[in-house]
């Protein structure tokens, strides 16, 4: 289960955020190998996104936290791409939008994804998420944010920390 | 509650033996069930995290191994061994390279109006060209589907899409969906159903229909669906499979989010601009962008029909000497019949490069990755940043005819002035 409140730094990214972008195609060969392709997370859109990532958890100075624009993980059904997101470090995601498939994926892989306006979110801003309330706050900036909510059944995955754990425990859905 | 229902709301409500309602989340059955060799071995390995060992429904779920065929490398090569097991120590279904790519294998063999498909593959949709509520799903919703052959749904709200007028000469389904992406946006669709319905609909072909359903997903949406009419019934009938038919279309009074009316006639040549498929414009403003690589294929134009359409406009002539013609068949039975009617000979004699069926140039894998710089017109689904195996690289999205037509000249060419006929 994710933890319900914690803090991070925000990570900036722009609109139409693609699977493509995310992990391209051409990785295909290192898809039974996920410690391999989280190596190339967001290689060609983001230069140096796994080294800023892994440079902040050395700093200790909380989860790195994705801030999309519009309709992120548009294009593929790839789950690995939220799966090397998670692998990377990134603790939660927010996006103005997000693709139907990728938004799905990502909660079925327990990542957080918060649907709420992302535009006065800085790069490098501090922030402290409170996943049950849905609230955000940008403690750089002192605004504070509202979510969208999900329907119930994805907060029950997510609270299962993804969609397996929450089969093995329930065996079935649950609505 | 509506009076009437969409054709996801009747689909669905059948499937979840209750009466669904755009926005209602309900659990469906799940008709068929697919995986494809990129995302197949995360789903198998999924599964069995589940604990999970048998399907639900062996009969009705099929691997297919189509978007590395043949593999590139060892490591892809390995995910088809264990692609391969998976099927004989389960029971279910198997392509192997070489059959065609999975969407159009499930509309050759499998799909039918009223059923729910899911595949962990985006272009699933394609299916909803037959009247399944076909989508597509990660991994992990699919190794649960394998097992309870069921999954969860929101009801999605309709877009109906209504179709009036006649295709002109040279213009295509492809056309139509790039003007219909344009319109809606690459997310103007998200969590929606788009529907077809119109005058019409009755002389939209099947292998029309199949390229228009394709790319629903390209502006968000969960499935794009066409009426269970008679085309579909002489398609299902034509494969062998007439008795599955049953009359799928949306009651009179069905509650709709937007309806977007497009008259064909008024549609001429379009294309995607790199690096986004809503980024759409007619061809005409484009002539003259020097292309390096043609590509005619995938699940969005591999079919017979695609391939008559270049057969017919390269005839008699050559491809370019600076572009490279790549062909790729959307499956055996397509190459087979192209061979038969003397399309494949055309188009070799043309200097085009014949690959074999799958998914072949489109995601960038192998067979045909781009160089720096170059420029690639393809009658694909997508056109992303670094899709085709080099982020250095742009395509452009258009029909087959215009990339025949491109091709010949080795520019972006609008198909009317090449051939007369197409």
């Amino acid at each position: 289960m994710p933890d319900l409140v914690f803090k991070g730094k925000a990570i900036k990214l722009g609109d139409n955020i693609s699977t493509d972008d995310i992990i391209p195609g051409r990785f295909a060969h290192l898809r039974s190998n996920l410690p391999e392709l989280a190596k190339h997370v967001l290689e060609d859109a983001v230069p140096g996104f796994t080294s800023k990532v892994r440079d902040m958890s050395l700093r200790a100075e909380g989860k790195a936290i994705l801030v999309a624009g519009k309709n992120l993980g548009l294009g593929s059904s790839r789950e690995h791409a939220p799966v090397v997101i998670k692998m990377s470090g990134v603790g939660a995601i927010l996006a103005k939008s997000a693709a139907r498939i990728f938004f799905r994926n990502a909660i079925n892989q327990g990542l957080p994804v918060l649907l709420c306006d992302t535009d006065n979110i800085g790069d490098g801003d501090e922030l402290e998420i409170n996943l049950s309330g849905g609230k955000i706050a940008d403690l750089t900036s002192g605004i504070t944010l509202s979510c969208s909510k999900m329907p119930p059944i994805m907060s029950a995955i997510l609270e299962e920390g993804g969609l397996i754990p929450y089969i093995q425990k329930h065996r079935d859905f649950k609505i | 509650m509506s009076v009437g229902k969409t054709l996801a709301e009747k689909i669905l409500s059948l499937k979840s033996h209750g009466e669904a309602e755009a926005g209602d989340v309900v659990i469906a059955d799940v008709d068929l069930t697919f995986v494809q060799d990129t995302t197949g071995s995360l789903t198998i390995r999924q599964f069995k995290e589940g604990g999970f060992e048998a399907l639900a429904k062996p009969q009705q779920t099929i691997i297919f191994l189509d978007h590395a065929a043949p593999s590139p490398a060892r490591q892809l090569s390995n995910d088809h061994i264990l692609l391969r097991r998976f099927a004989e120590e389960t029971g279910c279904g198997i392509y192997e390279v070489g059959d065609g790519i999975c969407h159009q294998l499930v509309a050759e063999n499998f799909a039918n109006p009223g059923e729910v498909i899911v595949g962990a593959d985006s272009h699933t949709v394609t299916a909803g060209a037959l009247g399944a509520f076909a989508t597509g799903m990660g991994s992990s919703d699919v190794a649960v589907a394998l097992a309870l052959g069921k999954t969860w749904f929101r009801v999605p709200e309709s877009f109906l899409i209504d179709l009036n007028g006649v295709f002109p000469r040279g213009v295509y389904a492809k056309d139509l969906i790039l003007y219909l992406i344009g319109q809606i946006g690459a997310d103007g669709a998200t969590y929606k159903a788009l529907e077809f319905g119109g005058d019409a609909l009755a002389q939209i072909t099947m292998p029309q229909r199949l390229t228009i359903a394709n790319m629903a997903v390209e502006a968000g949406a969960k499935v794009g669906l066409f009426p269970g009419d008679k085309i579909a019934q002489d398609f299902l009938t034509e494969h062998g499979r007439g008795d599955n038919y049953q009359p799928l279309y949306p009651d009179a009074e069905a509650n709709y989010e937007q309806v977007i009316s497009v008259n064909l006639g008024e549609l001429e040549p379009m294309l995607s601009l790199p690096h986004a498929v809503d980024n759409v414009r007619p061809v005409a403003q484009l002539k003259g962008v020097k292309i390096q690589q043609a590509f005619i294929g995938t699940c969005t134009n591999g079919r017979l029909e695609d391939l008559a359409i270049a057969a017919e406009i390269l005839k008699g002539r050559k491809t370019h000497p600076g572009t490279r013609l790549l062909i790729a068949p959307s499956s055996r039975q397509v190459l087979i019949r192209a061979i038969e009617k003397g399309y494949v000979q055309s188009l070799i004699k043309a200097e085009a490069i014949i690959l074999p069926p799958g998914c072949s140039a489109c995601l960038g894998l192998h067979q045909g990755v781009l160089g720096d710089g170059e420029v690639c017109l393809s009658t694909a689904n997508r056109n992303f940043k670094g899709r085709m195996g080099n982020p250095e690289a742009m395509i452009y999205l258009a029909s087959p005819a215009t990339a025949a037509a491109s091709a010949i000249k080795g520019e972006i060419t609008d198909p009317r002035e090449i051939s007369t006929k197409y």
